[in-house]
């Protein structure tokens, strides 16, 4: 076999962007899949690469999902890649999930509060059985529908701050980090691991979530609140001076409530991991919430020893578009590199050979 | 070229930004200055501190050259170059000495560079001490104090061991005498091309979100002792399709039965060689 200089890398480019697209689209008999049917049926796909990809947008995650063949991470960096090039006009007024349009609300600590326990459309008490009727089509009959209540629905942490058993919510006013503009940059404070956090990998949260339940870092955590629903976005144009509501997005929020021994100036008091996830999202808020508070055991005078109160460890590899991006370069040609260690391996092997000679 | 993009993808005020950062890397030789690396539309770890460099430095008049493991038509680098073609519509060329920019993966290009040009690595992993010590904030620490006796110990060991230090490629440099500096993972062949380089070199590290430079003419050393100084290594061949002796060169496995071609790693300069005439021993056996 004759050495050819590897040309043509431009073509195989091209081809390979070509057939890729014809993948994508898979059997044509079959009829393509529309961004509104991914944006209404496959919703909880949407959700996790809205957050992921720190854009809401149930249109653009649909594209983006369609465009990756359902490769959720895929689709979080086109949508990431996307937002970036957006210019920014307004910072919201931060959400006020008190005054949330419930759809789901439950508290694992009380057995029941003011504004009662909604299970809203979830997943957890169905038997994870196949359901073949689904492989045909039909519609589902109606949903039986309360009669709209106006109910008061206070937040559990703020039930528990009333008798001064929890500690305060976390000093608002100055103004947050963003990591979007800003490098990371150590100690990280609590704004900015939980932004970190919000948009990091559910799976990876998921696992050092579940550590800290098995001893690794454990807080003895309690389901303090899990609410989802749909909350109104506010800014305030200098222009006019007042807020005006831009729109609605759906948030899962996921207050842990979680003991504290005290120290010498704080009496022993419940501390809070928080969680915010967009859409339904209970997995990833609770998982974020538990890594929340193992991140806070340096602040509250604990002994840093498992992986998720590892400040640096969890921030710097929560983040799954830098984490896919740098563990598939690895299949970039690395042959320089690879050259210069086959010389290293001949010399070492040559001069053991020598010595044993 | 397309249009729906600002010139070079990324915004003005981004571009300003990471200037500002060069800025600071130029005037703190070596120094790792932190910055706010945006998402690319490529991957993370496939270039995006070397595209974000480029993107704020290029301008119409450019010309560039995009190359990974020496050569212009790696896929990679096939791609980093379309993307400015596609955002910037600058000129491309594959020739060292028609560049204003080059930017690089994995090599320093063969032939001197002039002061006229700029040089732009893309960087895994800025910092040379990260696998020795993990936490950046200590290695922060180490560096402000010039704290560097880990590094020093790692090479005394691999000395003991080995007899030399084991390291071939990414091999750490003190520049102006001052900051322990990873130079990419160029092989170490190509280290002494760093130092006192009449082109500016700029670093970018985009998912580490750090940029570092060297500016022309700045002392660049490789770590070594008085009694085990430090050794380019190449493979000992000269090139079969252009003869050369003093380029690094790839390994190519042309049969199943030990079989090996060595070749040039820097297309441009064996092109250059073979036009001027240069033949190798395989030559004839590659056309």
């Amino acid at each position: 076999m004759a050495y050819v200089a590897v040309k043509g890398g431009e073509r195989a480019i091209d081809n390979a962007h070509a057939w890729l697209a014809e993948a994508r689209r898979g059997d044509t008999s079959v009829a393509e899949i529309g961004t509104a049917q991914i944006a209404g049926q496959l919703g909880r796909a949407v959700d996790r690469v809205m957050t992921e990809g720190s854009l809401y947008d149930r249109e653009l995650a649909a594209l983006a999902i369609k465009q990756a063949q359902g490769d959720l991470i895929e689709a979080a960096f086109l949508l990431r890649a996307y937002r970036t090039t957006l210019p920014r006009f307004a910072h919201a007024a931060p959400v006020d999930t008190a005054a949330m349009q419930i759809r789901r609300r439950i508290s694992a600590v009380y057995k029941d509060l003011p504004g009662g326990q909604v299970l809203g459309p979830t997943y957890d008490y169905t038997h994870r059985l196949l359901d073949f009727s689904l492989l045909g089509e039909a519609v589902p009959p109606p949903a039986p529908e309360a009669p709209a209540a106006a109910a008061n629905m206070p937040r559990v942490t703020d039930i528990l701050a009333h008798e001064g058993l929890i500690e305060a919510d976390g000093a608002g006013g100055k103004e947050p980090g963003d990591i979007t503009r800003e490098p990371l940059s150590f100690p990280a404070e609590r704004d900015v691991r939980l932004q970190s956090i919000a948009r990091g990998d559910e799976g990876f949260l998921l696992a050092l979530g579940y550590s800290t339940q098995r001893g690794w870092g454990g807080s003895h955590p309690f389901v303090g609140e899990i609410r989802a629903g749909d909350v109104s976005v506010e800014i305030t144009p200098p222009e006019l001076g007042f807020a005006i509501d831009i729109a609605d997005v759906t948030l899962t929020e996921c207050q842990m409530v979680t003991q504290f021994k005290g120290s010498k100036t704080v009496p022993p008091q419940f501390t809070r991991g928080y969680g915010l996830a967009f859409g339904h999202a209970d997995r990833r808020a609770m998982a974020m919430a538990l890594v929340d508070r193992a991140m806070r055991a340096e602040e509250l005078g604990e002994e840093v020893t498992a992986p998720a109160q590892n400040v640096e460890f969890v921030l710097y590899h929560c983040d799954n578009i830098e984490a896919t991006g740098f563990v598939e370069h690895l299949k970039l040609p690395h042959y320089v590199d690879f050259q210069s260690e086959l010389e290293t391996i001949r010399r070492m092997r040559a001069e053991a050979r020598e010595d044993a000679a | 070229m397309n249009t729906g993009y600002n010139f070079a993808y990324l915004d003005e005020q981004t571009k300003r930004m990471v200037r500002r950062a060069i800025l600071k890397a130029v005037a703190i030789p070596g120094h790792q200055v932190p910055f706010g690396s945006r998402e690319m539309p490529l991957p993370y770890g496939w270039g995006t501190g070397g595209i974000q460099l480029t993107a704020s430095i290029i301008g119409p008049d450019d010309v560039l050259k995009v190359i990974d493991q020496g050569a212009d038509d790696t896929t990679n680098a096939v791609s980093i170059r379309r993307f400015f073609a596609r955002t910037a519509g600058v000129a491309p060329t594959t020739r060292t000495g028609d560049a204003s920019i080059i930017q690089t993966r994995h090599r320093i290009p063969e032939k001197p560079l002039r002061e006229d040009q700029i040089i732009v690595y893309q960087v895994p992993q800025p910092e040379p001490l990260s696998r020795l010590e993990p936490s950046r904030a200590e290695t922060r620490r180490m560096h402000a104090l010039s704290e560097y006796g880990l590094m020093h110990v790692k090479l005394y060991e691999d000395i003991t061991r080995f007899g030399h230090v084991a390291i071939s490629y990414d091999y750490p440099v003190m520049v102006n005498h001052r900051y322990l500096m990873a130079p990419s993972p160029i092989p170490a062949f190509d280290n002494p091309k760093l130092h006192m380089m009449p082109a500016l070199q700029l670093f970018g590290a985009g998912r580490e979100k750090r940029i570092y430079a060297v500016p022309p003419w700045t002392d660049v050393r490789s770590l070594d002792f008085d009694d085990h100084p430090f050794r380019a290594a190449r493979a000992p061949h000269s090139c079969g399709l252009c003869g050369a002796t003093d380029g690094y060169l790839d390994e190519v496995v042309v049969d199943d039965r030990g079989g090996r071609l060595f070749v040039c790693s820097d297309t441009d300069h064996c092109e250059t060689r073979r036009a001027a005439g240069h033949t190798g021993a395989d030559a004839l056996a590659a056309e």
